[in-house]
């Protein structure tokens, strides 16, 4: 493992401001919609208004007609044109060992719609305003259907959301030991038991979604610019599953994109519709969501119920976890929907605790509402509620103070294999826990609590000691579990013959900082000045095969590809010079910057190598190829696991409902940091998303209609500053110890670790079970009163 | 949004001659524009009020403020007249929305427009202001009469606001968190023409609240009101507060409002 404190002046580990930060904050990012074509036309959709119907008929004549339109497009044109449906990326088998059941999901709709804002037609106009104009002309008649909105009754519906889903269940999946918890249970001390809900949410990307796609005649070629996280995952799916284009034909650019979430990993039916038609109208189109769309059509994240107990024996040791969920999948499968409520949920259900026995089943089913998938933490958030939740309720039931009963069950020693098939590799849990009991002054609670009953406040703690599984993945294990694609990540390391270097990454940033942190890995590695190396990442014409941005893994696999092909370059550099200073191979030493023959004065700065290696007049070229050009392809061979303990401290207006978070505090292991500003970044925001789902957001839909009743910011209600504290954050550091830079992964850690935290809170200060969220000042009013 | 004329008079006669059916007057803009660009709200014709002189800005009228229909919100929240004489309205002002429609929205605009969740009825109500139009002139009393409606006539246009000053008063309000707009506000003032409580955001258009009023004539404190329940029936519900919710809060709300009017 590489040493990140080695090299004095090492910018490994500073909190260097962000560099891409100067053209967002000047306004000379360049984003999708930034992007204009020669030519350019403009696409709306259609959606349908109505959660389930049939479509009797579309008549798109007096549309056709309107001023300015070049073209409209319905499923009948893509289903002539044997267009196929979008693929999910993951195969789930239920626990009777049948595949999961995957209905087409056609880009545009085929004889019904499944859910308010399915597309239904893509209108292609001279100017924006044309198009909008005209797809209000696209009569569509409709035959309304009874629609499925309840997560919980999906499965005992009279209507099916698709045919061939009997019962709308998409899988029927278990996972663990089912007779090891029986029998724990059978011996039990005592049960806990809890029921609750992990709420829906819309994650609303500062910049909406949008694509603008070119078909080039010249060489049948296409060029897609897209708002998305993966790009070469993009280009893969869209062309071997739905369009059957060759890849070597098409290129997918992700610019600049104002965030994901998760929410830009997947293949949606906009750009899939925007790609084929560019070549029928032979123009580019372009289609940036309004925010409208991005909160009917982008994919939602969690909406499970679940029931869940715990054995215990009678000094709070866990002696077996049972969970049942069932999981909201939405109107079709989203690209990894399947795998968000399944495989990445279930095997992180022993937590940060030695529980012997755990057993799970999911059920996941089909709804008229918007697909649902991966989500800042994509089912370990979930995960981590479930746990989280049950341990402070196990404590409380048997008296034990809700920090003890996790030091109780602290896995201690690593690595650590749990029941739920994750192999922990490195861990500090008691340090992190006792960091934020000291941060929270945990000691001088119950007079703070006094103090705020004198106010007439109702005050609470809650703790959360969450662990998360990062890096997705190892591609073997991921494969064994059914993901369809590679989960490796590839990088490029390119220097140029005055020493200054580019770095090719399959990782995308779309606010995460890698243009910062990535130049600091390679700069400290090569002993450069950071301005000295340039990240390039987004574009498949640019990058190696790469799988893109999602499960914090960006720096621990992506960083990793990187250090690779340095280490590649220096081995080759020292190759070089070992020629140039008349020296054997293996007595050069590579440090700070310079090539020197161990032990002498004799030393030859990078610049020079390099340029050896580009004007090799006096080159060993019996043994080397010129140039300094190295990639490479990492697969982890375990996840990271991430983990950590937060504490939240809650004040509630008992007459109002209202709810003050009065303390967050933060202590987080995400092993090695490379630049310790951004993590603190990346803490902040997830944690404002997680208290938000906590709290305030909560997507509802009517139970009756499936209509979308929180569709604009009016009545969703994201976080706003004013709505946090100030977050107290630190980091206690246990290295990762398989990936050379030693580096777990931060981007979801908070999203995981909070909403727990605030719950645990709030049902300390009301002194009841449950509080749902997001912990609305009714709902927190009724409780607090008696209310029903 | 859809296409439309657009017109700048620069007098209140020019400006009501320039309406006719379908033609809106444009204030602030902070909700016709918003609803416009959503496709939700048209109008063939927008008559811009901006360039109106006479329109904008506080004065002292003998024992009344005289607010014109034009005056933005935050220079009703920033202005010296309106925090000396009734410091509860500029508190109002200086808490509607966020900067931005601070700086554009009008105190005319929005009582034209009659949300159901604004603040400015509550301070209209409240207060008893009269409403002063191109032709006549309407008490608050008078001039909410359901959900986006006011007793305004087509093409009517307010020009200004006369708030009686008060012995003491205050305004507070639960916010609808995501929106911001009062979840409920209730606005209590007393004066020479008595207590007077004013509800918004609860029903359709902003009420009183004369039981409770009765009840301060006698004592104005929060514990006099204490006993005095708000009927659900009739209350708004909707995602971010039940009926029966709303209404508690009314009460909550006019007592912390009582209690901070006697701070004064």
């Amino acid at each position: 493992m590489t040493d990140l404190s080695n090299a004095p002046g090492s910018p490994i580990g500073q909190a260097l401001k962000r560099r891409e930060d100067r053209r967002f904050l000047t306004g000379t990012g360049q984003y999708t919609d930034d992007v204009v074509l020669h030519g350019q036309t403009y696409g709306v959709f259609v959606r349908s208004p109505h959660a389930h119907a049939r479509i009797v008929s579309i008549d798109t004549a007096q549309a056709k007609a309107a001023a300015g339109v070049v073209d409209v497009i319905t499923g009948a044109d893509l289903a002539e044109a044997k267009v196929g449906g979008l693929p999910c990326g993951w195969l789930i088998h239920s626990k009777d060992g049948s595949p999961m059941k995957e209905p087409p999901h056609p880009v545009l709709a085929q004889g019904k719609v499944r859910y308010v804002g399915d597309t239904v037609a893509l209108v292609v106009a001279e100017t924006l305003l044309q198009a909008k104009d005209a797809a209000e002309l696209v009569e569509v008649d409709y035959d309304v259907l009874p629609a499925v909105v309840d997560t919980a009754g999906a499965a005992s519906a009279q209507t099916l959301v698709h045919d061939d889903a009997p019962n709308n269940v998409c899988y029927d999946w278990s996972h663990g030991d089912q007779a090891a918890v029986d029998a724990a249970f059978a011996k039990a001390a005592h049960v806990t038991r809890l029921e609750f809900v992990n709420n829906r949410l819309i994650p609303n990307a500062m910049e909406p979604r949008a694509a603008n796609a070119m078909y080039t005649k010249h060489d049948d070629s296409y060029t897609l610019y897209v708002a998305n996280q993966n790009p070469h995952v993009e280009r893969l799916l869209m062309c071997a599953f739905v369009l059957g284009l060759p890849e070597s034909k098409v290129r997918v650019i992700a610019p600049d994109v104002g965030g994901g979430f998760g929410s830009k990993i997947f293949l949606y039916p906009e750009e899939t519709a925007l790609v084929w038609a560019s070549r029928r109208v032979g123009r580019p189109i372009k289609w940036t969501a309004e925010r409208s769309e991005s909160f009917l059509a982008d994919a939602h994240g969690r909406d499970h119920v679940t029931t869940a107990e715990m054995a215990l024996d009678a000094d709070g040791h866990f002696l077996a976890l049972r969970v049942n969920t069932v999981a909201n999948l939405g109107a079709y499968l989203s690209t990894f929907a399947s795998a968000v409520p399944t495989i990445l949920y279930g095997t992180l259900l022993a937590g940060q605790y030695r529980t012997p026995a755990i057993h799970v089943e999911v059920k996941g089913v089909f709804t008229n509402t918007a697909p649902i998938d991966a989500y800042r933490g994509a089912g370990r958030p979930e995960a981590s509620y479930v746990i989280e939740r049950m341990a402070e309720q196990c404590a409380r039931e048997l008296d034990i103070d809700p920090a003890e009963i996790r030091r109780r069950n602290f896995i201690q020693e690593f690595p650590y294999a749990t029941p739920v098939g994750l192999t922990y590799d490195s861990g500090g849990y008691v340090a992190s826990l006792d960091r934020a009991q000291q941060l929270a002054d945990v000691a001088a609670f119950p007079a703070r609590k006094e103090e705020a009953a004198r106010r007439g406040m109702l005050r609470g703690l809650g703790y959360s000691c969450y662990i998360e599984a990062c890096g997705i993945a190892p591609s073997s294990i991921a494969g064994a579990l059914g993901a369809r694609a590679g989960l490796f990540e590839a990088g490029e390391v390119r220097v140029h013959p005055t020493g200054t270097v580019t770095v090719f990454t399959g990782a995308h940033s779309h606010g995460q900082g890698h243009e910062t942190t990535f130049a600091q890995v390679v700069a400290g590695k090569l002993g450069l000045p950071v301005e000295n190396v340039e990240i390039v990442h987004g574009d498949t014409g640019r990058i190696p095969f790469g799988m893109g941005t999602y499960g914090s893994r960006s720096l621990a696999v992506g960083g990793t590809a990187i250090v690779m092909a340095v280490d590649k370059i220096i081995a080759k550099g020292k190759k070089i010079a070992a020629h140039l200073l008349e020296a054997s191979d293996s007595d050069i030493e590579f440090e700070n910057g310079e090539f020197r023959v161990a032990g002498t004065d004799r030393k030859l700065p990078f610049a020079q190598v390099s340029l050896a290696a580009y004007v090799p007049h006096n080159y060993p070229h019996d043994k080397l190829e010129p140039g300094l050009n190295e990639n490479a392809f990492y697969d982890p061979s375990n996840f990271t696991y991430p983990a950590g303990t937060h504490i939240c401290e809650v004040e509630i207006d008992p007459q109002t409902g209202q709810t003050r978070i009065v303390q967050f505090v933060a202590v987080d292991d995400f092993g090695n940091i490379v630049n310790p500003m951004i993590v603190e970044g990346q803490v902040h925001g997830g944690v404002a998303q997680g208290l938000g789902q906590a709290m305030l957001e909560g997507c509802r839909y009517d139970p009756e209609s499936g209509q979308l009743l929180t569709g604009s910011m009016m009545d969703y209600t994201l976080p706003r500053a004013d709505d946090l504290p100030r977050f107290v954050v630190d980091t206690t550091v246990t290295p990762c110890t398989h990936n050379p830079l030693g580096v777990k992964g931060c981007g979801e850690a908070g999203a995981i670790g909070s909403p727990s935290a605030f719950i645990n809170a709030m049902t300390d200060a009301l002194g009841v079970r449950d509080v749902p969220m997001p912990a609305t000042a009714e709902r927190v009013w009724r409780l607090a009163n008696g209310i029903a | 949004m859809y296409g439309f004329e657009y017109q700048r008079p620069s007098s209140v006669a020019d400006a009501v001659r320039a309406t006719g059916a379908d033609a809106r007057y444009l204030a602030g803009g902070q909700s016709l524009v918003q609803s416009m660009k959503l496709r939700l709200a048209s109008a063939s014709t927008l008559v811009d009020l901006a360039s109106i002189s006479g329109l904008r800005g506080v004065s002292r009228e003998g024992s009344a403020l005289k607010i014109g229909a034009m005056t933005r919100h935050s220079e009703v929240a920033r202005s010296p007249e309106v925090r000396a004489a009734i410091p509860a309205l500029a508190e109002l002002a200086a808490g509607i929305g966020d900067p931005m429609v601070r700086n554009q929205g009008t105190i005319g605009g929005s009582l034209a427009n009659a949300d159901p969740a604004a603040d400015y009825p509550a301070a209209a109500l409240g207060l008893g202001a009269s409403i002063e139009t191109d032709r006549r002139t309407i008490a608050a009393d008078d001039f909410f009469v359901d959900l986006f409606t006011t007793a305004l006539e087509p093409g009517e246009l307010i020009v200004a606001v006369r708030f009686p000053l008060v012995k003491r008063a205050a305004y507070v309000k639960l916010r609808q968190p995501a929106s911001r707009f009062a979840l409920v506000g209730v606005f209590v003032s007393q004066g020479d023409q008595g207590v007077r409580v004013a509800v918004t955001g609860a029903r359709s258009h902003a009420f009183r609240v004369r039981e409770m009023e009765q009840a301060l004539e006698r004592d104005f404190s929060p514990k006099a009101i204490e006993g005095v329940k708000v009927d659900p029936t009739g209350c708004n519900s909707d995602l971010h507060g039940s009926a029966e919710y709303r209404a508690a809060m009314i009460g909550v709300l006019a007592g912390r409002a009582v209690a901070k009017a006697r701070e004064q």
